[in-house]
């Protein structure tokens, strides 16, 4: 039954998209995008905290709990992200955000790298049922692909 | 009149003598015989890559010095230079006294002073060890031709020999945090001389020194906007356990993921040893909390 829960999400978000991807954002709509943005990696973080906290030894590894947390972060690495960002979204014109105006500037580049987080997400599924030694590289492979991506278009902490 | 004119050359004589490079006894570096492998550890943990790759290099990419990123400073653009192992954009042609007088003193084979951007004044704690196997290992590295521009500077930091009067007034330099036990030793060495953390997390002064009482209390990030954050136990507030994890990638207790150049400097910790990223862990933990 578990299994279930990442693939309802992925379809619901998967709905959801197609239902408002054709259509125009209203500007009255761009402090919602904005929320979706952050709850987006909310989400994520929430995710990648189970197989951290396992990895690190913080929680009791459970392969079904971890088997939940990689699917949800492969359903969350498969939104596009192209309604979450909208022009003036940036650390520079509003509060709130570590959004670099970089993002702007070559959209397409930072649009491959959530692409390469989509596939680094993939492999995690089949790792995290491996035991907890798996954990750590398949999680540092997902990192990393954080990592790129802040390191262009991400400024430090305020 | 006369006696104005020889005055007049004696401070300008006296000025030239502050400013002009230090001299360094640079035949020690010969018999030494540096150990690539050893420099590889060295190398990740001095941070190279993350400002001499090509702007964007990832991956192996990142081993190809050639330089090119632009850092927009106060002071104006700093343009990474070419420090992969071409004979002529690059260092292909030093040896190991050339690159210990760069390093350590900031000093050019020509006798320029380099400005501090490059980390000298952190580096110049290293030991003459590291320094030889790092210079073996960087003799190991891929050679570009590219050729970088220069430096695109303010009035008056484009006047190069002002920086031997700074570096006389940076003074000697010296271990600033806590050791006493190997551990720490050795944290202290990777934070405070090759990682050279206080270069971007301790403020500076006027004229560009880095206020050793407030250390590591955090800054104005040097090439844009935010801050670089405070570090100090009071401050940080993360465990042992947190820091290293941290290092090794990229993930903040909450796992939040690093961001700005600190991402670059994560690549670079990933290298190194758990033990090495414990002993930063731990010395950072034994700072004195600054506000």
């Amino acid at each position: 039954m578990a299994f279930l829960k990442p693939l309802a999400l992925t379809v619901t978000l998967g709905a959801a998209l197609f239902m408002t991807s054709s259509g125009s954002y209203a500007q009255d709509s761009f402090q919602s995008q904005l929320k979706a943005r952050k709850g987006q990696f909310s989400l994520l973080a929430l995710n990648v905290g189970v197989l951290g906290g396992m990895a690190r030894g913080n929680m009791d590894y459970d392969a079904g709990l971890a088997q939940e947390a990689a699917e949800n972060i492969v359903a969350i690495a498969a939104i596009n992200q192209t309604p979450l960002w909208p022009e003036g979204s940036d650390g520079l014109s509003i509060e709130g955000t570590r959004a670099k105006p970089e993002i702007w500037e070559d959209f397409d580049d930072f649009a491959s790298k959530w692409a390469a987080v989509a596939t680094a997400a993939d492999g995690l599924p089949d790792a995290v049922g491996d035991g907890v030694a798996a954990i750590g590289p398949a999680l540092g492979a997902l990192g990393g692909t954080c990592k790129d991506c802040h390191d262009t278009y991400r400024a430090p902490r305020n | 009149m006369v006696v104005a004119v020889i005055m007049l050359a004696a401070a300008a004589l006296f000025a030239w003598q502050l400013m002009r490079p230090a001299p360094m006894e640079l035949g020690r570096f010969d018999d030494i015989g540096g150990d690539p492998v050893a420099g590889e550890a060295v190398f990740w943990a001095a941070g190279c890559v993350s400002c001499h790759k090509a702007p964007g290099a990832e991956g192996e990419d990142q081993l190809v010095l050639s330089g090119g990123q632009r850092l927009e400073t106060a002071f104006g653009t700093f343009v990474v230079p070419n420090i992969s192992t071409d004979p002529d954009a690059g260092i292909g042609r030093w040896n190991v006294g050339t690159f210990a007088h760069a390093v350590t003193q900031g000093v050019s084979p020509n006798g320029r002073h380099y400005y501090p951007a490059f980390p000298y004044a952190s580096y110049a704690l290293m030991t003459d060890t590291d320094v030889a196997d790092l210079f073996a290992y960087m003799t190991t590295l891929p050679a570009s031709t590219a050729v970088q521009d220069d430096h695109d500077l303010k009035f008056p930091y484009t006047f190069r020999p002002g920086l031997g009067l700074w570096k006389r007034l940076n003074g000697d330099p010296r271990f600033k945090g806590p050791s006493g036990t190997p551990e720490l030793e050795r944290g202290r060495y990777l934070v405070e001389a090759l990682s050279h953390c206080a270069e971007c997390h301790t403020a500076r002064d006027l004229i560009g020194r880095i206020d050793k009482d407030a250390w590591m209390a955090g800054a104005p990030n040097p090439t844009g906007t935010g801050r670089i954050p405070n570090i100090t136990p009071g401050t940080l507030r993360w465990s042992r356990g947190d820091i290293s994890y941290y290092l090794e990638t990229g993930f903040t207790p909450d796992f939040d993921s690093a961001g700005g150049h600190m991402a670059n400097v994560i690549t670079n910790m990933q290298k190194l040893t758990p033990e090495d990223r414990n002993a930063i862990a731990a010395y950072l933990l034994q700072l004195p909390s600054q506000p």
